[in-house]
């Protein structure tokens, strides 16, 4: 029997980057910091043929969620594959950075980070390279006073050197639809060749990449539908909860460990890899 | 700019630490040894190929799952050891590929394997160890972002061989859909898609750039001069701030990324308003 519940959802994944920030913010408190009347473009793009965007794809939104300060900031997948360049990247970071003070100054602020991109943009190359690297800087410095909650709902997913970032928040949520992997399949077919990574095999990508597979794997703390109001629903939660007693990047020996168990000789099967990967336990 | 030898990180390696060996346990392609820096002992790590390692795709100077976890154990281990005492400076020699590209990699979770270095060196530097990079050859992508780009201070070779960037020349003209030649052109244009180390250093990214005459032979006083500059930058962290700051406040940044200070100064203006 069909189950006609979805009908009445409302589609999270269909949502564009400001309207997804806002969605997660209690009726009435968002204000978007930034905004596209500020006009920082990209000062890069223009000059390479490509029109830049007046919020360069990423949007700043502050207010409260669950009643508890946060900020949220969305990375467009619409706009160059929600790709880093150097204004997006630095107003993720700048927007860390002032959670970061904040806090220090004995204000609560949580952060939510809305991924959807392939990683850097290459127009903008090594800029877009410092931002990441200063946005993973800035995640680390939150961390250690409020949770950052990693979501990444879909289409685009989350590669490249934002990947990394994922991995260093408290919190990583992921919908089905969703991917989150270093690099991408065409990216490896390119590198190493269709008989590593078939990049037109659909129902590999999403055996490997997907969100159920990662959650499976211990990797993620809420698989939600795609559904707005399940997103919300887990975002406060997880600010709710506060910070983990351990971050899972900090979890080495475990993570080396369930490595070490693996056999590198040969391909493995997604659903074999998961059992040897958890063994039962969870991450 | 030129291939990767991938000969580099091992050699300046062996010079600085007198050392060839893994610690145990380690595979043979991440290298960690204490050795003396300036009258304290210093931690130094570099990844350098392996044919023989474990894992196909990260067999030529890759940062793979076993090196990313090696680096994150051995700098956690370090910031244990030194837990009620000074913090002793970590070295990140930089002559890595790239990340690896493999299936086994992504199916494992190799950006979780990144995201424990990166944490391991951003604790460590936060914490209050001096961390600093030396990049003596390639710097790509995820790999950097893995080893050396959380570093206090960043050191290269002012040298066609040390290139910083987020692709691969070829791989990059496939997806931007632009010849070699043009990319070339470009770069000379635009500071940040450079391949060269000196348009780089436009970033203001940098600490300093080094000279020596061939990075893949280092002679002993080429050793000595880099020793003193490493100390030198070790201790100029050890009195600045323990985040990234200095990479904002050099003098070529004021240019080279102004849209990231503007970003920076109306953000916080409107911060306080709301």
């Amino acid at each position: 029997m069909t189950d006609w519940r979805f009908l009445q959802r409302k589609s999270f994944i269909e949502l564009s980057g400001r309207e997804r920030a806002q969605a997660l913010f209690d009726a009435g408190t968002a204000r978007e910091l930034l905004g596209p009347h500020d006009r920082i473009e990209s000062p890069w793009l223009e000059r390479q043929g490509v029109t830049p965007q007046a919020d360069d794809g990423c949007v700043i939104c502050k207010g409260l969620i669950g009643g508890e300060a946060a900020v949220v900031v969305a990375i467009d997948g619409a706009f160059q594959g929600g790709s880093i360049g150097e204004v997006s990247g630095a107003k993720m970071c700048a927007a860390l950075d002032l959670a970061v003070r904040d806090n220090q100054r004995g204000n609560k602020m949580s952060a939510v980070l809305l991924i959807e991109t392939g990683g850097v943009r290459l127009q903008e190359a090594n800029l877009g390279l410092a931002a990441i690297a200063e946005i993973q800087a800035s995640i680390l410095a939150l961390r250690r006073y409020a949770p950052v909650i990693a979501v990444t709902a879909g289409t685009v997913g989350c590669f490249g050197g934002m990947s990394l970032a994922a991995g260093l928040a408290s919190y990583m949520v992921m919908t089905r639809e969703a991917r989150l992997g270093m690099n991408g399949p065409e990216v490896i077919e390119q590198e190493a060749g269709v008989d590593e990574f078939d990049a037109s095999d659909r129902a590999l990508i999403w055996a490997i990449h997907g969100g159920e597979q990662r959650y499976r794997m211990g990797l993620v703390d809420a698989l939600v539908d795609d559904d707005t109001a399940q997103v919300v629903s887990a975002v406060r939660t997880l600010i709710a909860k506060g910070l983990p007693a351990m971050h899972r990047s900090q979890q080495v020996e475990m993570l080396r460990e369930r490595t070490r168990r693996l056999d590198p000789s040969t391909q493995w099967e997604p659903a074999e890899f998961c059992a040897t990967w958890t063994r039962g336990e969870k991450a | 700019m030129s291939d990767y030898t991938g000969v580099r990180g091992r050699r300046w390696f062996e010079a600085l630490t007198g050392s060839a060996a893994p610690m145990s346990g380690d595979p043979a392609s991440a290298l960690v040894a204490d050795a003396e820096l300036g009258g304290e002992m210093a931690r130094f790590a570099a990844v350098v190929p392996d044919p023989q390692g474990l894992f196909p795709r990260a067999r030529q100077g890759e940062v793979g799952l076993e090196q990313a976890y090696a680096l994150a154990a051995r700098v956690r281990e370090m910031i244990a050891m030194d837990r009620d005492r000074i913090r002793r400076p970590l070295i990140a020699i930089v002559d890595v590929k790239s990340q690896a590209y493999g299936r086994r990699e992504e199916m494992a979770a190799i950006y979780m394997a990144g995201a424990a270095a990166v944490d391991a060196y951003a604790t460590a530097r936060m914490e209050g160890h001096p961390v600093i990079a030396l990049i003596v050859g390639h710097a790509f992508s995820g790999a950097f972002l893995a080893h050396g780009y959380q570093a206090n201070r960043i050191l290269a070779f002012d040298d066609p061989g040390v290139v910083i960037h987020a692709m691969h020349k070829e791989a990059a003209a496939r997806i931007t859909r632009r010849s070699l030649l043009e990319l070339d052109r470009l770069g000379k244009q635009i500071a940040p898609l450079s391949y060269d180390i000196r348009d780089y250093a436009t970033l203001g990214l940098l600490h300093a750039l080094l000279h020596v005459e061939n990075p893949e032979t280092p002679q002993p006083g080429e050793v000595q001069m880099v020793r003193a500059q490493l100390i030198a930058a070790v201790k100029d962290t050890r009195v600045g701030p323990r985040d990234l700051s200095c990479r904002l406040t050099s003098a070529q940044a004021q240019t080279a990324r102004r849209a990231t200070l503007l970003v920076r100064r109306k953000l916080e203006e409107q911060w306080a308003e709301v």
